[in-house]
């Protein structure tokens, strides 16, 4: 439903994998796309999948939805892959007038897709196991230090929770006002590119107004209570790491290792 | 009884590019502690403008606002008063800041810096008070619109203010949502002892406060017991304002020559009466 | 009969987890001329059911009548019945977004396709119905107040001249002054075009002042449709919904059971005062005068 976007791909959960620390969830998910380049043999591939596969049970998510998230980019790959087949330099197997698929052209192609599959997901575990909230949370505190450089930390997170927590009202809101606009005889729906795109000022002028309308009186609401930037600011939950994080950094650490392992024995 | 909120003389102007306008005009006011007060007056009155002197959004042009002793225009003092006059405006919406129920309710005790521990407490204090503690791990979006509300006065009460101040809190709200946003108002001042004070178009909920303000055109020009501000009907009216259906009725019967006292704005009293005259 | 429903079903989100019966079997005939409150609580049903009515929502199963055709019988045809019935949504000032109060009440009747000097007439007369006057026209209607917003847009849907005229809480948010003017300028709209009103309100008064039929809606399904007065009549089953009542008719039943000889017919100010009246008058003796 529409209405649950915020949820964004979250499934709310009660396994070690959604009881995690999000700090360390976001940093064993880089650790796992930094293995995954690393890994440079099909031994080592399959370790990465063993070990995708094995968060996936240990985190109770439908493998269903996993290859629900690979849908929207397949496309992209398959386009690569064949790319990759054509026109990669090598051993020809298969030649037929321009066309030349080379033995290099088949392993470079299926070696990418086997990547791009697995980093897919493995960060899906990330969003699917992690509320949008503890997400933002967890980047703000891993991105603390950068306070010292200046960078505005709490600003980009509190415009982050703000986003969050505004699109399910202006995704309601656009419905709202494209009925009304269609009830005046809009016709939103037919027409070429240009036509239509004219037809969505009814809709885009109203939202916009309402946007910065909301905005204001949200600043309003936000003043009232006492909000003066990051500056002293505590927070009510306090993220702390539990055996199960280092465990789990154990688990990354160890499988990293194999893997190097991998490289150098095959 | 000592008041928390005193305007002396408050006077509020503001620009545009040309002109200068006036929006509150020799406002003398007092609320005392625990007192349940109810401003009335049509949209553009300057009642809005009004309430938002209370916990210095806006300060005076001239004329003071006193709030528990803190003058509204010393700067040092804004978050000290703003942490005495909690706000609530109409659309809950746009007042509710975190994707979840209870982020949003420790917003404010966390931009005070309050200690983890004691927000975490607040919180759910503040959550069970408006009756919404089961809803604590919701995304504001599914709620419903009482709800909603609900929480937004929970974000507020949370920084334990001596008054609250509500912008017309019930006007987006079906009548289930205002009934719920209503109880939990009149809870907070009955068994909490909170200061309320209510901005509103629904003249049943003005009938149950204390004391009524009416604002017309930059001024204070009525105020009174609920009893002695609806008697007045007439003048009501020619403020481009209402009174409760059964004031109205007696005032009409009252016109035709029916002896019923003036004063009547509940059910009871007006069944009470209606039942006496019917059965003499 | 100018609008009529058969076996009227929506299910929302159908063959998910979702999935929600909004309305459920709904039969309804309105006739052409009426006015008709339509009452229920949130979720009732009632926004989702007119929605029905002008074509922006298609039925899951059951047909809908405009003017005794089928509405959905032909697809290219829909886009019409929105010109017939005019349909105003909650806050319809949210809607607003031409630069002047002109070329926005005009939106409508240009999507008709009709001539310059055909949508100048519409705009002028919807102008007056809504009781703005000529030097709002070239006005941004973001300049305007809440309640002259809403009146314009408000004109909006009436430029189209709608046979029926269908109001989603027209009222919400107003002061009382702003209240009772756009609730009496509907009234003379009806009255002066003759056309079929529909006002959705959560506000029993307004209802009772204004419909002559009421629509109550419970569940998805058509609760009851009938005559105000008999509406009101069954008292205890619109409390027993949890729906509000005008105050005078819950003091009129309290004396009922108090033992107080009233009729329970009694929903507004005025007719209130008659009976009380009448009664006093045949006891005599009570009047000052």
């Amino acid at each position: 439903m529409i209405r649950d976007i915020t949820l964004g791909q979250y499934f709310p959960g009660n396994s070690v994998i959604h009881r995690m620390d999000p700090r360390m969830k976001i940093i064993l998910t880089i650790l796992f796309i930094v293995m995954l380049f690393v890994a440079g043999n099909w031994a080592g591939f399959a370790v990465t999948l063993v070990f995708v596969l094995a968060v996936v049970l240990i985190s109770k998510i439908h493998i269903k939805f996993l290859l629900k998230s690979i849908k929207p980019i397949l496309p992209l790959i398959i386009f690569t892959s064949v790319l990759n087949l054509f026109f990669v330099a090598g051993t020809p197997i298969f030649s037929y007038g321009i066309i030349n698929i080379t033995y290099e052209g088949i392993d470079i192609a299926l070696r990418m897709s086997f990547r791009v599959i697995i980093l897919i997901m493995g960060t899906s575990i990330l969003t699917y196991t992690t509320s949008p909230i503890s997400l933002t949370d967890g980047i703000e505190r891993l991105m603390s230090p950068l306070k010292k450089i200046r960078f505005p930390v709490h600003e980009m997170a509190m415009m982050m929770t703000i986003a969050l927590r505004f699109i399910p009202t202006l995704i309601e809101e656009t419905d709202k006002i494209m009925s009304a606009q269609k009830a005046r005889g809009a016709d939103l729906e037919s027409g070429g590119i240009i036509k239509r795109s004219k037809a969505l000022v009814p809709v885009l002028v109203p939202l916009f107004i309402s946007a910065f309308r909301r905005a204001e009186e949200l600043a309003l609401a936000m003043e009232c209570r006492c909000y003066q930037g990051g500056e002293g600011r505590t927070r009510m939950k306090i993220l702390k790491f539990s055996s199960v994080d280092f465990l789990a950094l154990a688990v990354v650490a160890i499988t990293f290792g194999v893997i190097i392992a991998f490289n150098i024995l095959f | 009884m000592e008041s928390l909120i005193h305007t002396e003389h408050l006077k509020f102007e503001y620009q545009n590019e040309e002109e200068t306008y006036v929006a509150l005009d020799d406002i003398d006011l007092d609320v005392n502690e625990g007192e349940f007060v109810a401003v009335l007056g049509h949209n553009g009155s300057g009642k809005s403008t009004l309430a938002k002197h209370f916990n210095a959004i806006l300060v005076p042009t001239s004329g003071r606002c006193i709030v528990d002793g803190l003058d509204t225009c010393e700067d040092d003092e804004l978050f000290n008063i703003r942490q005495r006059v909690g706000m609530v405006f109409q659309n809950p919406d746009n007042q509710i800041v975190a994707t979840i129920v209870e982020e949003d309710v420790a917003f404010a005790l966390e931009n005070l810096g309050v200690d983890p521990q004691q927000i975490r407490q607040r919180v759910d204090d503040a959550l069970k008070k408006v009756d919404m503690y089961k809803f604590r791990e919701h995304a504001p979006h599914q709620l419903s619109g009482g709800q909603k509300q609900r929480v937004a006065i929970a974000g507020v009460i949370a920084m334990r203010p001596k008054c609250i101040v509500l912008d017309e809190p019930t006007a987006m709200l079906d009548p289930k949502g205002r009934r719920e946003v209503l109880n939990t108002i009149m809870e907070l001042n009955k068994e909490y002892k909170t200061t309320v004070i209510i901005i509103t178009h629904y003249m049943d909920e003005a009938a149950l406060a204390d004391r009524i303000v009416v604002v017309d055109h930059t001024k204070k020009v009525m105020e009174g017991t609920p009893k002695e501000v609806f008697s007045q009907v007439e003048k009501l009216k020619d403020l481009g304002l209402d009174v409760p259906q059964v004031t109205e009725l007696c005032y009409k019967l009252r016109q035709n020559g029916v002896n019923v006292p003036c004063d009547i704005i509940t059910e009871e009293e007006c069944v009470k009466e209606l039942q006496r005259l019917l059965e003499e | 009969m100018i609008i009529k429903t058969e076996n009227l079903t929506y299910t929302y989100s159908s063959g998910t987890p979702f999935e929600k019966v909004a309305v459920d079997d709904v039969n309804i005939e309105i006739q052409e001329g009426d006015f008709v409150g339509v009452i229920g609580h949130t979720g009732s049903g009632k926004s989702t059911l007119i929605q029905h009515f002008n074509g922006l929502l298609k039925p899951t199963s059951g047909k809908v009548y405009v003017n005794g055709k089928d509405i959905w019988a032909n697809k290219g045809d829909v886009l019409k019945v929105r010109f017939e019935v005019g349909l105003v949504f909650q806050y319809p000032e949210h809607q607003l977004f031409e630069e002047t109060v002109y070329k926005d009440i005009a939106f409508g009747p240009g999507n008709m396709g009709l001539t310059k000097r055909e949508i100048d007439d519409r705009v002028n007369e919807a102008m007056a119905f809504t009781g703005l006057s000529e030097e709002f026209k070239e006005k941004s209607p973001f300049d305007l107040s809440g309640g002259q917003k809403r009146r314009v847009a408000i004109a909006g849907v009436i430029a189209m001249r709608p046979k029926v005229l269908i109001l989603d809480e027209p009222t919400a948010g107003l002061d009382p002054k702003g209240r009772d003017k756009i609730l009496n300028q509907i009234k003379e709209y009806h009255k002066k075009t003759g056309s079929t009103v529909l006002l959705v309100s959560h506000s029993m008064e307004d209802i009772a002042r204004f419909a002559k039929k009421v629509l109550v809606m419970n569940k998805s399904k058509v609760f009851d449709f009938d005559t105000t007065e008999n509406i009101f009549k069954r008292y205890d089953k619109l409390k027993a919904m949890g729906l509000n009542v005008p105050q005078v008719t819950n003091v009129f039943h309290t004396l009922i059971k108090n033992g107080v000889d009233v009729p329970d017919n009694v929903y507004t100010t005025d007719y209130a005062k008659e009976r009380i009246l009448e009664l006093l008058s045949k006891k005599g003796g009570v009047l000052n005068d």
